[in-house]
């Protein structure tokens, strides 16, 4: 007899749904697997023996034969044991063949026929219902992950009798369901960390705000102990809170790499700092059976760079196209990925190699080796960062001043104002930022008036500005006239723009 | 062969070095006398005036009497002038004068550009490589202002406070001197090429080492005994407690010449050696004026005195450059100290910026520029 049950494989973060066709026929007692199969999934046989023998379900001498198509894609992981058990027990009758239609069927098998929990459910079940399903039975820990698609009935299993019984509606199992509200409502209450922890750093604080505001990314400079990286983790509190598109859009990337956790789904925005050993494969996503990096780990968030120059120099050049496309491809020979990384960089650095220059008490370095400390970082990198800020060590006096400090939920109702302004200001052109305009969009929306071309023009020739440096004044000043909510460029919004300007090896220690 | 000739064989011999022909030269009497000397000469030299010290050895005394092929001197010496290199040997009455006179003087001087007039009032400002912004305002403040009065600015052509004496003298349209430690053919460091070309039109480059030699540590210190010898006072502008810029000092003492120095905050590391040179006596300036003075006996104030502020600035502007001096501050010290918020005060930093009265020497730290 044959039979057919519906599983799912993930295909970058996507599902790709897999139909598992088992027949059973006369024959030599053999139990064969077929369809381009990774060797966990080729295990899957012995698994799945064991487990239907273990849960009291007898397999006659017969010849078994379980086809996964298409059959052309390779198939990895361990999520395709469950429907294989389910369709051989329906080939041999157990189970009546159009009960197996319905299902979407995600699950791994131990050999004592408990289900375990696998990786990437989220997208599998997403796509599964853009595919039409309206079921799907998954593993009991990630039912939650499951339950968080809207209009799919997810089903929690934790053993294959369990399994069974939900599909011969003896019992009747309810749906998982989850209450959404509550949960992003809850996410903001445990932020622990918030900007008014920070004594002092205003032109920080500052600088970071009108980042944020127009995901320009950012480089702060300074001596060790300063808070760069203490300012650093508070960037995403300053964020505005993930829609429900977003926030599916984070998981899906966590489930497949499964960071989920218990959670069912990602309701802060991700803050990721990888230390200065990463590798490049770790950062940009990569591997045999391709994974997202960092970089995809921090979508919509905050990819943190502590001492850039410590990083290897081709591991940090490699996230010069991902800033660009704000996605990375993988491509392998059987098929290519593309992982979604639309992060905000933000790095830190010290001055030079001891970290305390200018501060010639301290500092012992020469001219030079200042130099070459910041020769580490290419120029197209340097590039990239639309703003760079010195945060200034603060001493004991600065620290004991009881001055109020602004929270992280004020500076957030600013910027999401900036963003709000910008949303509406690019409506239907594909950009959503002042970041990402190009050259073109900028001669439109940011228009200078006379006196300000005159400021620009001067502080040009007096500083010797590049070509580059125009465009990223440009949309700097943008975003800090957005917060100002101001239509028009300013001086005083140019001139701002000006001081953040991103650094110039040419002006560097002299 | 003429003497130069002469001399600039004696100087170009492999491992005879200033050491060596200076013995060579007072036991021979005169460069001919070397030049003509036997194999035998040599070796009773060797025996019985060289100290053991010295490694005068018997492959020094092959090398002294095989390059004697006065065709192949004559071609190298023609060689180094086609280059535009100067040889002026002790005998040699363009030999500037002031450095006849001390102890050590060096034999002969490779010279590009100019030499030092024997009238000619010169000034050697040295001090740390390492410098702060407030000893490269200073430096290039003392440079200029003194350069304009005629005075010639000796230097090293090192990098930091000499560079910018170099750079200071050169911009106010003054002559000044690099005297090298490395052979003059060689530009050391190399991030100072620019100013070794403009040396050469604007006053001289000297160095007393062969073309080709490399700047090894040991030449510096003899090196500093030229600037010393050559100058009439020397100002020292920024030095820790133990600096290299302190044995031009002892040299000037030894050479009898005036020790200026520049004062420095207590806490300043850098200031240390300069602050130790006023406790022993050295000149404390604050002004050029405090140079020139002793320079030229009856000299009138002519240059303005850098500290009186003429600028017309708007108030902002005031208060923000009133908050600003030669020792770098962040914005954040600045916002702390004038009160205003950071877009306000960027504003006000930009103008002042362009308008040249104050500086960014790194991201965010400024200080005020003469």
């Amino acid at each position: 007899m044959f039979s057919k049950a519906y599983s799912a494989a993930i295909h970058g973060i996507d599902g790709l749904i897999v139909s598992v066709e088992a027949d059973v026929s006369d024959g030599l007692p053999i139990f064969d697997m077929v369809g381009y199969l990774g060797s966990e999934v080729k295990e899957a046989r012995e698994r799945v023996r064991i487990a239907l023998k273990n849960s009291g379900y007898m397999l006659p001498p017969k010849r078994i034969t379980v086809n996964l198509s298409p059959a052309d894609i390779r198939k990895e992981g361990t999520a395709f044991d469950l429907p294989v058990a389910l369709a051989i027990l329906t080939a041999f009758g157990h189970l009546p063949e159009e009960k197996l239609k319905d299902f979407l069927i995600i699950g791994e098998l131990s050999l004592n026929g408990k289900v375990n929990k696998v990786n990437g459910v989220l997208p599998l079940v997403y796509s599964a219902k853009q595919r039409g399903f309206t079921k799907c039975i998954v593993p009991k820990e990630n039912a939650k992950e499951g339950a968080v698609v809207e209009g799919m009935q997810t089903f929690g299993v934790s053993t294959l009798k369990e399994a069974m019984e939900l599909m011969q509606e003896k019992e009747k199992i309810q749906p998982e369901s989850i209450d959404m509200d509550a949960m992003f409502g809850q996410s903001h209450k445990d932020d622990i960390m918030d900007f008014a922890e920070v004594a002092g750093q205003k032109a920080a604080k500052r600088a970071i705000e009108i980042a944020v505001s127009g995901m320009h990314n950012i480089l702060m400079i300074g001596p060790p102990g300063s808070g760069k990286t203490m300012l650093a983790k508070r960037i995403p509190t300053i964020m505005p809170e993930l829609s429900f598109d977003e926030s599916m859009e984070i998981s899906k990337i966590y489930s497949i790499a499964g960071f989920l956790g218990s959670k069912p789904l990602i309701t802060k925005r991700p803050f990721r700092s990888p230390h200065h050993t990463i590798t490049t494969t770790a950062l940009v996503g990569g591997g045999i059976i391709p994974k997202p990096g960092e970089i995809s780990l921090s979508h919509l968030g905050v990819l943190f760079l502590d001492e850039l120059p410590e990083f290897q120099k081709n591991t940090i050049e490699v996230l010069r196209q991902p800033l660009e496309d704000k996605a990375v491809t993988i491509s392998r020979l059987n098929a290519s990925y593309r992982y979604p990384a639309g992060f905000m960089l933000v790095a830190a650095m010290n001055p030079c190699s001891c970290g305390y220059y200018p501060d010639r008490n301290r500092c012992n370095c020469t001219i030079n080796q200042v130099k070459r400390y910041l020769g580490r970082i290419s120029n197209p990198l340097l590039d990239r960062f639309d703003i760079c800020i010195e945060a200034l060590q603060m001493n004991y006096k600065e620290l004991q001043i009881q001055e109020q400090q602004e929270s992280s939920k004020d500076i957030r109702s600013r910027v999401s104002l900036a963003r709000q302004i910008q949303l509406e200001r690019y409506q239907g052109q594909n950009i959503y930022f002042n970041s990402e305009l190009t050259p073109r969009a900028m001669k439109k929306y940011c228009k200078l008036e006379a006196k300000e071309q005159t400021l620009l023009e001067e502080a040009f020739i007096q500083m010797n500005l590049s070509a580059r440096a125009y465009h990223r004044i440009l949309k700097v000043a943008r975003t800090i006239a957005d917060l100002d909510q101001s239509e028009r460029i300013t001086t005083r919004h140019l001139s701002e723009a000006i001081c953040y300007r991103s650094l110039d090896q040419k002006y560097w220690g002299e | 062969m003429t003497k130069d000739e002469l001399y600039y064989w004696l100087l170009n011999l492999q491992n005879i070095g200033l050491k060596k022909v200076e013995l060579l030269l007072r036991t021979f009497g005169s460069v001919e006398a070397v030049y003509e000397a036997s194999a035998e000469e040599f070796e009773v030299f060797r025996r019985e005036c060289c100290p053991v010290t010295l490694r005068f050895s018997t492959q020094d005394i092959h090398t002294l009497c095989t390059n004697r092929n006065p065709e192949i001197i004559k071609e190298r010496y023609a060689k180094l002038r086609k280059s535009g290199i100067y040889f002026v040997s002790k005998e040699d009455e363009r030999y500037p004068e002031q450095l006849r006179n001390i102890y050590d003087a060096p034999h002969a001087l490779f010279v590009k550009g100019r030499l030092p007039q024997k009238e000619e009032k010169l000034l050697a400002i040295v001090g740390a490589r390492e410098c702060t912004p407030y000893g490269r305002e200073m430096a290039k403040y003392f440079a200029g202002a003194l350069a304009k009065e005629g005075i010639g600015i000796i230097s090293g052509l090192a990098r930091g406070i000499d560079t910018h004496a170099h750079e200071g003298a050169l911009s106010s349209g003054g002559i000044t001197y690099g005297i090298l430690g490395c052979g003059i053919d060689i530009c050391y460091p190399k991030e100072n090429f620019n100013l070794y070309m403009q040396l050469q039109k604007q006053g001289g480059i000297l160095s007393e080492y062969a073309p080709g030699t490399s700047p090894l540590a040991g030449n510096f210190p003899m090196r500093n005994r030229i600037i010393s010898g050559l100058c009439s006072a020397i100002l020292v502008i920024e030095a820790k407690e133990k600096s290299g810029s302190l044995i031009t000092v002892d040299y000037g003492l030894e050479h009898g010449k005036d020790i200026y120095a520049l004062p420095g905050k207590p806490t300043d590391l850098l200031s240390g050696g300069c602050n130790n040179l006023i406790k022993m006596g050295a000149k404390l300036v604050t002004t050029p004026k405090d140079i020139l003075e002793d320079i030229f006996p009856n000299y009138k104030q002519r240059i303005h005195d850098f500290k009186k502020n003429n600028k017309i600035l708007e108030l902002k502007e005031k208060i923000v450059y009133a908050s600003l001096c030669l020792e770098p501050k962040h914005i954040e010290e600045i916002a702390l100290l004038t009160g205003m918020t950071i877009d306000v005060l960027v504003e006000q930093l930009l103008a002042l910026e362009l308008k040249g009265y104050i500086k960014q020497i790194m991201r965010n730290y400024y200080i005020v520029i003469e």
